[in-house]
């Protein structure tokens, strides 16, 4: 059966079997093994990627079912050489010890960001509590995911290059 | 863990859907956001020769009213339940109970639809149902049938649902002056429910009009606390009408021991959560709160 996906900006399009796990579609299909298998019981939240922006557990949907949408794995959070601010956080906060659960921890994150800009703890651990840390690292994650939210708001706050030229030069 | 090989259909309308179940209902299972199905098919607890991939289908998502009641369409995810307004401001039942689904991941992909036929007694939908005095809707080749929520969940893992039938809407009686409350208890966010209970009451001046009790993980299916519903009609909630409606709804469940607590423990929780939703039922009824 036809599977064509979207992953990371690049089309992708397989034949597979219907039940051909979405998780193993991405790891052993495509080679993306930043999108991991921990409980592989939808408990865990280690093979969490973004469905057309929103957190899904990859391991609990079959490649077929997700057909025609756009997924985003943690190898799509970087810019090039450039660290989304969510890595950043992971990485100034120390948010990680193993990093197993890292990659899920961060997709969360970036999709909580979109819709509430300036999560409350309360709200972060909400937003993480289908992920589990399995080095019970929780408090630098949460401080990871608030650095990540000061880096976008500062961003959000700085005048654009742009503005700063066209004001420098009139 | 992969699930065993099955066949598999997505089909692009409801029509489309249930002239596949027509023909091969039997040997099929309809999936919807698949976060009940999944786990079952690679545990290998299921194998159907058919997957009908049902939640690709248009028109069957949404939050609405119609007629005096709340509609939602049966591949509304239980997330768009939790941030519902519509939902908040006539049936706050709806979104508490949600919050409290699995986990945020599995919210926004589980459906209110999906989670009803799958018929989980630990499920958390059907005591609501049960309490709100729901109606499903079900689709078939030969049209549409409504099955009460009470009349739906027959066992474990079992409903009255044919074969050839797919649940399309799910439709709440709306009234005035009323309210609700789901309390859980669960050892951890995604942990299948010790016991919760889904309480709603519809109230007429001081008394109480109306009560709707369900149970959670207390027996075979979500349970309705038939006599402790019949004991708070027609009357004030004092302490003593709640502790008695607490009383007979613990007698009406039947739970198990297991690593979760001791039957002796969770029929008391039983008793506990009635008195506390009845007491924030009435409230939020009295407050204009529904």
């Amino acid at each position: 059966m036809n599977v064509s996906l979207t992953v990371n900006g690049t089309k992708h399009s397989a034949d597979v079997e219907p039940r051909v796990l979405l998780v193993d579609f991405i790891r052993t299909n495509l080679r993306l093994t930043g999108t991991h298998i921990g409980c592989d019981t939808s408990s865990c939240g280690a093979c969490t990627v973004l469905v057309d922006g929103t957190p899904l557990k990859s391991c609990t949907l079959l490649a077929v079912q997700v057909t025609g949408r756009s997924i985003t794995t943690v190898e799509g959070l970087a810019a090039g050489a450039a660290m989304s601010p969510m890595q950043t956080g992971f990485h100034e906060e120390h948010g990680l010890q193993c990093g197993f659960c890292t990659p899920g921890m961060m997709l969360v994150g970036t999709a909580l960001l979109e819709h509430n800009p300036n999560p409350t703890e309360e709200e972060i651990r909400w937003a993480i509590s289908g992920n589990i840390c399995r080095c019970t690292g929780y408090m630098n994650i949460v401080k990871a995911i608030q650095h990540a939210a000061a880096i976008k708001a500062a961003a959000a706050q700085a005048p654009k290059p742009e503005a700063v030229a066209a004001g420098g030069g009139k | 863990m992969f699930p065993a090989a099955f066949d598999y259909r997505a089909p692009s309308s409801l029509a489309e859907a249930v002239d596949i179940l027509r023909q091969r209902g039997e040997e099929a299972k309809v999936m919807a956001g698949g976060q009940s199905l999944i786990p079952l098919l690679k545990l290998r607890f299921s194998q159907p020769a058919l997957v009908v991939d049902i939640g690709r289908l248009p028109n069957l998502a949404g939050i609405g009213r119609h007629d005096g009641h709340l509609t939602i369409g049966a591949l509304t995810k239980h997330a768009a339940v939790e941030s519902s307004a519509e939902a908040r401001s006539v049936c706050p039942l709806l979104p508490e109970a949600a919050h409290w689904i699995a986990d945020p991941l599995i919210r926004n992909q589980g459906t209110v639809g999906g989670s009803i036929c799958h018929a989980d007694p630990a499920g958390d939908w059907g005591s609501v149902m049960l309490a709100l005095g729901a109606d499903f809707v079900a689709n078939s080749e030969s049209g549409e049938r409504v099955i009460h929520a009470a009349d739906f969940f027959q066992g474990p893992f079992t409903t009255a649902l044919r074969p050839d039938e797919v649940l399309t809407e799910i439709r709440i009686p709306l009234a005035a002056h009323s309210g609700g409350a789901y309390n859980k208890l669960e050892r951890k966010v995604g942990d299948f429910a010790t016991v919760a209970v889904a309480v709603q009451v519809e109230m007429n001046g001081d008394k109480i009009a109306k009560a709707g009790i369900g149970l959670t993980s207390v027996g075979d299916r979500n349970l309705k606390a038939a006599d402790a519903e019949k004991s708070l009609a027609g009357k004030e909630p004092t302490d003593a009408v709640i502790a008695e409606a607490a009383r007979l709804a613990a007698a009406a469940a039947e739970p198990k021991s297991d690593v979760r607590g001791s039957a002796e423990y969770k029929k008391d929780i039983v008793r506990v959560f009635v008195q506390r939703g009845l007491r924030t039922a009435v409230a939020r009824a009295r407050e204009g709160r529904r």
